[in-house]
């Protein structure tokens, strides 16, 4: 019976599966110099991270005051990214607008690279990454339902799992050349949404439920880390887009662009109102809950190594909230990309660096010092990025000729479209 | 009477060390001049022991005879590594007894002996300079613990105008470290101490964002103790060595207190400053203490229900 299920049968699973593998091995001189560029950041990342493993977490700039840093700070960003994914899944599989559901399959391959991507954030952050196993249920102990940091694991790979298994049917499907079925996939869909607000929330959930971290401990940071993710996705995938438009035939449609950057311009203006009600709370009575937005705007006790990201990420977000506000500017390209990659950068300092470490600081004993990642930090965190773009070129080269072939299915065929990107 | 001195900044001072070792890790040419850490191989153990080590269960699911054997191979570790022969304790705790601490900040007169007593019993880090004790010098006036000076080092002490508050781990009875440890690598004994098994945490370091009181510190590199500093009388919960990458704290002396002493902190008090004892016992020096002094708790407004007071003689 086994055996019966891994024979090559066409139009099969394994089939399937080789198929879309054996597409990864073709490609044009850009793709494979594509990959050698990310094989060699990823290289460059974990020969550091062989450092890292020998002599521990002190190459590192962390210390007992300020005991996460970098990798936590890409982390929280990253699980917003994975989380905008909902924004294609919404209008393709509910409101079943056709030129969403075009791109939606990109769209939970962002969530994907994302979420594998964040994962490897936190276990770079480990110092005892070997001991892994002791949080699997099972052969672990898993402090489930107390500790935030379960949840935060469980509602992750939770979410990887559906945003693998819904497109691998989906896919599955048109490989074979029918129509998926609704009945099938639509229950998992609907999961999936609510799971995608789910993860952003558990992971503000993780800083807000620690009432010795005053700047983390408001009940704003949920809706904060939803309302970024909101702009810092979008962003990401106008520009994904734009390039996969540009390197393959594959159908983008102007109107997908132009749904995102209005999502984006919402979503940065509540952002920013939220960054103004946490301001004024901060600062109209200063008291001791104030000290880390104290230290993070103007510094404190001579120490300000925060000072110049912060005033940077609100600079770059107000000049793209202007950009994305005038609706001329919004609808050339050239505007639009440039206001996606200034709120992608100020979205990336604030719920990264800016938000982790001065929650540090000063120390609940009121101890005052600075943080800096080290480049060896910095190296490993590139190699993850670099990893995390990998995985979304590999699942969008499988993913794309067959969503063409099925296109192909249904309209006239393309005359001379050979399916190469 | 001359205080214990300390640098500025304890942090910059082993990093700085540890960089210029590290200013090798500079490209993929240096890779094979890296010097090794530690023994090598195994981080000093065979490899039998560190097969043991990696598929060790967790400290309340072992059985007496995988806590012998993980007991064992404590003690064979630091055989190898320095030389030493230690004993690893695994005293249960003793019925009808919670631990409680007070201090007399009135008597505190900011010595750190405390501080230095605490790191030669509990076998920190010599390089790391892991304290589990912070004195700080506070403003005479208030209580407010921003301006309080951490690294205060005047020719004698106490300086007018301060006073001394030593934080350590407040053994809260509602722990927050303990809610957040995705593992329960740590939790509460039946005599109240909040205690980590070092060969079950898995160093995520949620623990010390959790805690108010600044009390957990995690060990960066490998702690390095000269042989002749280790202290062999450890607990397995306790003062044992500790690995590289996983988080330790203060246990109120496990090892001793278990055994009906006192702990390290207690007995170097200079000025008799601290009080240590059960709190089931209505006899007891604490419970004196706690039904005839005004009693404060650092924090208590964030609920976490501290063992640890702190009083005033007047």
């Amino acid at each position: 019976m086994f055996k019966r299920m891994l024979e090559r049968k066409p139009g099969g699973v394994v089939d399937f599966v080789l198929s879309a593998v054996g597409r990864l091995l073709h490609g044009r001189w850009f793709y494979w110099l594509w990959l050698a560029l990310l094989l060699g950041v990823i290289g460059n990342g974990g020969f550091h991270y062989i450092g890292q493993l020998r002599y521990g977490l002190m190459i590192t700039g962390l210390s007992d005051q300020i005991s996460w840093g970098f990798y936590i700070a890409n982390f929280a960003f990253l699980v917003g990214i994975a989380t905008s994914a909902v924004l294609l899944v919404i209008p393709a599989y509910i409101f079943h607008r056709q030129e969403m559901k075009d791109v939606v399959l990109l769209g939970e391959a962002v969530a994907v690279a994302a979420v594998i991507t964040a994962m490897t954030f936190v276990m770079v952050d480990l110092g005892r990454p070997e001991r892994f196993w002791h949080m699997i249920p099972g052969i672990g102990e898993f402090n489930f339902p107390v500790s935030l940091l379960s949840w935060d694991v469980l509602v992750l790979s939770g979410y990887l799992l559906l945003n693998l298994l819904i497109p691998f049917y989906i896919l599955y499907c048109h490989f074979q050349g029918r129509e998926p079925s609704f009945r099938a996939y639509f229950p998992w869909v609907l999961l999936a949404m609510f799971w995608a607000i789910s993860i952003h929330t558990v992971t503000a959930f993780l800083f807000s439920a620690n009432p010795a971290r005053p700047f983390w401990h408001t009940a704003l940071l949920g809706p904060r880390f939803i309302a970024s993710a909101f702009v810092s996705g979008p962003a990401l995938m106008i520009v994904a887009l734009q390039i996969i438009r540009a390197v393959t035939r594959y159908p983008v449609s102007q109107k997908v662009v132009r749904m995102l950057a209005l999502i984006m311009t919402v979503a940065l203006q509540i952002s920013l109102f939220f960054v103004i009600a946490e301001l004024f709370t901060d600062f109209y009575n200063e008291g001791s809950h104030s000290a880390s937005s104290r230290y993070l705007f103007f510094g404190l006790d001579g120490h300000a190594a925060l000072r110049p990201w912060v005033w940077s990420a609100l600079g770059l977000n107000l000049f793209a909230v202007l950009i994305l506000m005038i609706n001329p500017l919004r609808e050339n390209m050239f505007f639009l990309n440039l206001a996606c990659l200034l709120a992608f950068t100020g979205i990336w300092i604030e719920k990264g660096m800016a938000l982790v470490v001065p929650g540090f600081i000063p120390t609940p004993l009121g101890e005052v010092a600075d943080y800096a990642p080290t480049s060896a930090e910095l190296m490993i965190s590139g190699g993850i990025w670099a990893m995390g773009l990998l995985v979304f070129t590999l699942l969008a080269k499988m993913a794309i000729p067959i969503e063409l072939a099925q296109r192909d299915r249904h309209a006239k065929p393309i005359a001379g479209a050979a399916a190469t990107i | 009477m001359s205080m214990n001195s300390q640098p500025d900044q304890p942090l910059d001072h082993y990093r700085r060390g540890f960089l210029k070792k590290l200013g090798l890790v500079g490209g993929a040419a240096a890779a094979t001049t890296l010097p090794a850490v530690g023994k090598p191989a195994w981080g000093g153990s065979t490899l039998g022991d560190a097969v043991g080590d990696f598929f060790q269960s967790h400290y309340n699911r072992m059985d007496p005879e995988e806590i012998e054997a993980a007991l064992g191979r404590i003690q064979r570790r630091a055989k190898e590594r320095q030389g030493v022969e230690i004993e690893v304790a695994n005293t249960a705790p003793i019925p009808g007894v919670v631990f409680g601490y007070a201090i007399n900040i009135s008597k505190c007169k900011g010595y750190r002996r405390c501080v230095t007593a605490c790191v030669e019993e509990n076998n920190q880090g010599r390089d790391s300079q892991v304290q589990y004790i912070r004195v700080l010098q506070m403003d005479k006036g208030g209580m407010d613990l921003e301006t309080s000076e951490h690294y205060y080092d005047p020719e004698t002490v106490p300086v007018d105008g301060k006073f001394y508050l030593p934080v350590q781990c407040q053994q809260c009875d509602d722990p927050p470290c303990v809610k957040a440890c995705p593992v329960e690598a740590t939790w509460m004994e039946p005599d109240g101490i909040v205690v980590i098994d070092y060969n079950w945490c898995i160093g995520c370091r949620y623990c010390m964002a959790a805690c108010p009181y600044w009390a957990r510190h995690f060990n960066w590199s490998e702690p390095q103790i000269p042989a002749e500093e280790l202290n062999p009388v450890t607990h397995y919960l306790g003062n044992r060595p500790r690995p590289r990458g996983v988080v330790e704290k203060c246990t109120f002396c496990i090892q001793r207190t278990r055994l009906g002493r006192q702990p390290a902190c207690q007995e170097a008090c200079p000025t008799g400053a601290r009080v240590f004892g059960n709190l089931l016992d209505p006899d007891s020096e604490i419970r004196y203490v706690l039904e005839n002094k005004t009693v404060f708790r650092l924090k208590e407004d964030l609920g976490t229900e501290p063992k640890f007071w702190y009083y005033t003689d007047v």
